[in-house]
Formats: structure tokens, C-alpha cells, sequence
């Protein structure tokens, strides 16, 4: 993995930013799906795809891909938007999002769009896909590295503590793990519907090695990334400290904007915010 | 008749007949799977030995993944596992799986679309002792509905071994149920087998009054009621479906062609079940009558395996009553 340096983090920055605006666009198309999320997790998508994965959008099906399985999918158009900044398709393609016959089913459906490791949208279920994947790769001899996005909501679901165990068990170094820590779900603060802290404790009573990030800086992203990568004989969980709603800021923080779209006035509103942060 | 082209058990009749149990048949094919393919690899929900998977563990340790009680972790691994290129037989009993993890095996496996063998063991009320809650009976409708999904109900050991090493070579998801007592040997080596082939075991020629289609060790029932009808002037075909999904439709047309009347006998629900499939067909195709020989919505319990099929209505006798009160509805 090449040093991350100034120039780069710029790079990163901006492709952020444009994932973003056609989240933002995407979303004002379709007319419903899920804001928060995909705006707070942009920083540690772009850092992925266009720094530390190892992957070819000209040839998604390379044998030696790393892997990257979104476990949370309603939050797939930040995947989706992503893959088109990326060159997996034409950005054209976004605005079908969740429209009839369209690729971009509305949440991620593998045999819709052969770019994507896994299907997903009930949650609790990705990270031992993960977990089978990150196995299957020692089993065979690879060298790949696993990564799995979930939410902090997510991990309500009891089958992510029995898929942790398991990744412990079999001490999956090549597992990185990144959990959104954005503190909201459907319902309201993650804490009030059901608390999750200390959250750090528990996976590392899990035997994790846990790294506590903000979401948003690149070199604490790098620095994390790097960790995990030269970790051993357990699997790695990036807490990564989020906002949702990130760079919109009538939207941040708000869980409201969990899984609701903005209308016409919302988003131009949003995308002049943002063309204006760049400045 | 017997169907002697199928070269089943000549000893099927007797009272001696060599009894083993189905899922061994599944722990010996899953070990001549892997011989076969290095892709193949077990997981097992710490009930190694009961599933029979134990014979693979010992063998191949490397490709053996105990996941410990947690069946949903268990689906969602396999799909990763076969997402990356292998071929991964799950096992556990039926009622935790497909039955505690049946939306992980929608989603992470038939929604996906990926190889997954599902290897449910203790289905039905032969479970015995242990009691409903660990009878499934509902397990073929819990896997028959989802879209992908492969269903086979082996009718003795040796046709288990041979659905196993069958399914490792499709890619399809597909759901291998299994049953915990030793029951008779119905076919042999020589007995063909083919996944969506159902097989007509005795009465293979010309008119009949019934039909009865069986599956699972209910097989065996099937043919002793088929031979007491004879002898009571009713002439019945016996039809081994070992394939419930997809359902080996030309063989149910065939059938109904010669029979006319359809009995459908299944140690599952009624509701839901092999006989609700062959219902749903020839509803659609030549609606046909049919008497369902099946559990009518109750939960098992304790006891042995032969009282509880004699209890529950899936006894020879309970087939035979059940073939004469249709042909009296024809």
C-alpha cells in the first residue's frame, strides 16, 4: 500500500466530495432511500477504493481482488456512487437507483450487479459472509484482504457477536472489519434503543484488536488501515467515529435523516453547500 | 410388482431388511464429495457426530469449520465460503436449520444465488425421544418457497450418499434432509439416481387404481401398503419423489395418466409439504383427487419412532386406508 501523502489525501478529499454530490443527486432522483448514512461513511469509501484496495474496476472479477463486503446495505448508494466515481459504470447509471429493472436494486443485489461481493439489506448477516470469505481465502492459500462495513444499529443483531467469536476462534488477521459509529438508527440514538457502549470493551472482550478512529480524518483512516493490515492472529474492528448527514449541516447528526430522502429544495440546497466547501 | 429395473433390495420385503440410518448415508457421501473436489468443505453447528459429518472432519481437518451453536452464523459463512469459490455442506438438525436461520439462507444463500449444501438431520416425528421440539416438520415448506433452492428427501442411506455426492456437483442452493433412525435399505448400489428424477418402484407399467408418491424413509411404508392393496384388489404405483424442488413433473403426469387418484405420503406437515406441491401442480395441469398421508398440523412428542408414525397417521395401514377411501372418491 503506497504512502498516503498530502497530494493524495487531496485526491481523496475530492473524490469524497463527489461521491457525495451524487449520493445527494441519486437520492433526489429516486425519491426514497437511505441519506445519513451513505453521506457520514463517504470519507472511508473513497479512502478504500482509491487507496488501500486492491481491485480493477476494468476487471471486477479479478481472482485476487481484495474483497469488500457492505454489510449494512441500505446504505449501498455511497457503494454504488463509489463504483461509478471509480469506473465500474457510467455515473449516468446512478440516477436509475431503485427504478424498475435498474442495477442498482434498492438494496444491493449481487445477481443484479456482478461488482458486488454479496447482496445485502437484512441486517446482521454481512460480517459472517466476511468471516466465510476471509476463511476461505486461508483455506486456499490467498492473500486478500476481507474488509466488512457494518453499522452501529447493526450490531443489535446477535449474529454479528456469534460471527466475532468466530473470527476470533480462527484468528482472521486478513479481516478487517469497520463499524460506522454514527450513534443513530431507524428509531432515534443508538444509545436509547439499545446501548451498544462500551462499545470498545466488548469486541475487545471478544479477543478483537479494536482501533478508534474519526471517521473523517484521512491519516487516522491510514493509520488504522495500515494496523489492521499488520496485525496478527486476530481479526481487526475500526470503530470508525462518524457524522451522519456529514457536510450537510441542516443534516448532520440528525437521525431523522436515517432513511429519508431530500426533496428538489433540500438537495440543491445540500449540493450548494457542498460545491461551496470547496472553495 | 417391484420395478426390477431400479435393482432395489430384494430384501426390502423381509423382516430382516438392513436397517441404516439416512444421515449416514449423507456423512459417508460427503467424504467421497471431497474426495472427489478439494472445494468441498463442512461446517458443522457442534453436532458433528449426530449430523455423521464427523466422518468428513476426521478426514479432512483443514476443510472442516466447527462454527459452535450459532446455525446463522453458520449459513452466512458457507455463502462467503461458496462466494469465493467453494462448495460448503452446513449441517445441524433440520429445526435450527433451515428452521432457526431460514431468512440467512434466503438472503445470504438463495438471494445470492451461491452453492450451499444444506444438510438438515432429525427431520420428522422418527426423531423419537427427544421429543417435537426437535422434530422438524416443516422444513420442506421452509425450503421448498424460496426461489434457487434445491429440494431432496432421500429414502434410505444409500440414496442419501448418492444426493450428496450429486449435490456437490450442481450449483445450485440445495437442501438434503435427513432422518436420525436406522430405516430400512430400499435401493442398492445399482439403483440409478439422478437429482429431479423421481422413480417409479413398483407397479411401473399400465393402469392403476392409485398412485401413491412417497418420500423420505416413508418409502418404505408405501411399498408394504402398495403389496397389501394387491391384496385386497387394488392395484397402486409407488413413486420414490426424492426430489421435491424441482418436482419431476412429467413423472406426476405420467401418473395421474395411469392412476388418476394420488396419494401423497410425507413424514412433514401436510400443509406445505411434498403433497402440497404435487397438489399445486395438478391443480393447474389435471386436477386430480388426492388423500395427503402427512402430520395434520400438530407438534411431535416423545416416544418411539414407530409408535409416533402410528400415532401421527403415516403407519401402512394409515396409507392403505387412506388409498382405499380415494379410490372410493374416484
Amino acid at each position: 500500500m503506497e504512502h498516503l501523502s498530502d497530494e493524495k489525501k487531496v485526491v481523496l478529499e475530492q473524490k469524497a466530495l463527489l461521491i457525495r454530490k451524487s449520493v445527494i443527486e441519486m437520492l433526489m432522483e429516486a425519491k426514497s432511500g437511505h441519506t445519513a448514512g451513505p453521506l457520514g461513511m463517504a470519507d472511508i469509501f473513497s479512502y478504500i477504493y482509491f487507496h488501500s484496495l486492491n481491485h480493477d474496476p476494468e476487471n471486477p472479477q479479478m481472482e485476487d481482488r481484495d474483497r469488500l463486503v457492505l454489510s449494512n446495505g441500505h446504505i449501498c448508494p455511497v457503494l454504488y456512487s463509489t463504483l461509478a466515481h471509480a469506473g465500474y459504470f457510467e455515473l449516468e447509471e446512478l440516477q436509475t437507483l431503485r427504478k424498475f429493472g435498474s442495477r442498482l436494486q434498492g438494496h444491493p443485489h449481487r445477481e443484479f450487479l456482478d461488482s458486488l461481493e454479496t447482496s445485502s439489506g437484512p441486517l446482521g448477516s454481512g460480517l459472517s459472509q466476511a468471516v466465510g470469505m476471509a476463511l476461505a481465502d486461508r483455506i486456499s492459500g490467498g492473500d486478500k484482504t476481507i474488509y466488512c462495513l457494518t453499522g452501529d444499529g447493526e450490531l443489535n443483531e446477535g449474529q454479528n457477536w456469534e460471527a466475532l467469536m468466530h473470527a476470533a476462534k480462527y484468528k482472521l488477521d486478513n479481516l478487517i472489519i469497520i463499524v460506522d459509529r454514527n450513534y443513530i438508527q431507524i428509531d432515534g440514538a443508538t444509545e436509547d434503543v439499545m446501548p451498544l457502549d462500551p462499545l470498545i470493551k466488548k469486541l475487545e472482550a471478544f479477543n478483537c484488536k479494536v482501533i478508534d478512529i474519526d471517521g473523517h480524518n484521512f491519516d487516522m483512516i491510514d493509520g488504522a488501515i495500515r494496523k489492521a493490515k499488520n496485525n496478527l492472529n486476530s481479526p481487526t474492528v475500526i470503530i470508525a467515529n462518524t457524522t451522519p448527514g456529514k457536510g450537510v449541516s441542516d443534516w448532520e447528526g440528525k437521525y431523522e435523516w436515517h432513511g429519508k430522502p431530500p426533496t428538489q429544495e433540500e438537495g440543491e440546497a445540500a449540493l450548494k453547500e457542498l460545491s461551496e466547501s470547496e472553495k | 410388482m417391484i420395478n426390477e429395473s431400479l435393482k432395489l433390495n430384494p430384501n426390502i420385503f423381509s423382516d430382516d431388511v438392513e436397517k441404516i440410518a439416512i444421515r449416514t448415508g449423507f456423512g459417508e457421501g460427503l467424504v467421497i464429495a471431497a474426495d472427489q473436489d478439494e472445494k468441498v468443505v463442512g461446517l458443522c453447528a457442534d453436532l458433528t457426530d449426530s449430523t455423521k459429518m464427523r466422518l468428513f472432519a476426521d478426514k479432512y481437518p483443514k476443510r472442516f469449520i466447527q462454527v459452535g451453536v450459532a446455525e446463522q452464523n453458520m449459513a452466512s459463512v458457507a455463502s462467503g465460503m461458496a462466494a469465493m469459490g467453494m462448495i460448503p455442506f452446513m449441517a445441524s438438525y433440520a429445526i435450527f436449520s433451515p428452521g432457526r436461520n431460514w431468512e440467512q439462507i434466503r438472503t445470504t444463500i438463495c438471494y445470492n444465488n451461491v452453492p450451499v449444501k444444506i444438510a438438515g438431520s432429525h427431520a420428522g416425528v422418527s426423531v423419537g425421544p427427544d421429543g417435537g421440539s426437535h422434530q422438524a416438520l416443516e422444513d420442506i415448506a421452509l425450503t421448498r418457497v424460496i426461489p434457487n433452492m434445491v429440494v431432496i428427501s432421500p429414502c434410505d442411506a444409500i440414496e442419501a450418499r448418492k444426493a450428496t455426492i450429486e449435490a456437490a456437483k450442481t450449483p445450485y442452493p440445495t437442501y438434503i434432509r435427513l432422518a436420525r433412525n436406522n430405516t430400512p435399505i430400499i435401493t442398492t448400489e445399482g439403483t440409478p439416481f439422478e437429482i429431479g428424477s423421481a422413480q417409479i418402484m413398483y407397479n411401473e407399467e399400465g393402469k392403476s387404481d392409485v398412485a401413491i408418491i412417497a418420500t423420505g424413509p416413508l418409502v418404505h411404508n408405501a411399498l408394504f401398503a402398495a403389496k397389501k392393496l394387491e391384496e385386497r384388489g387394488v392395484t397402486a404405483i409407488v413413486c420414490n419423489m426424492a426430489t421435491i424442488k424441482p418436482l419431476d413433473t412429467n413423472a406426476i403426469d405420467a401418473l395421474v395418466e395411469r392412476a388418476g387418484a394420488i396419494v401423497t405420503v410425507e413424514e412433514h406437515q401436510i400443509a406445505g409439504g411434498m403433497g402440497s406441491a404435487v397438489a399445486e401442480y395438478v391443480s393447474y395441469t389435471k386436477p386430480t383427487p388426492i388423500e395427503f398421508v402427512g402430520v395434520r398440523d400438530e407438534f411431535g412428542q416423545s416416544g418411539k419412532p414407530e409408535e409416533l408414525i402410528n400415532h401421527y397417521g403415516m403407519s401402512v395401514e394409515d396409507i392403505v386406508v387412506a388409498a382405499e377411501k380415494l379410490v372410493g372418491r374416484k
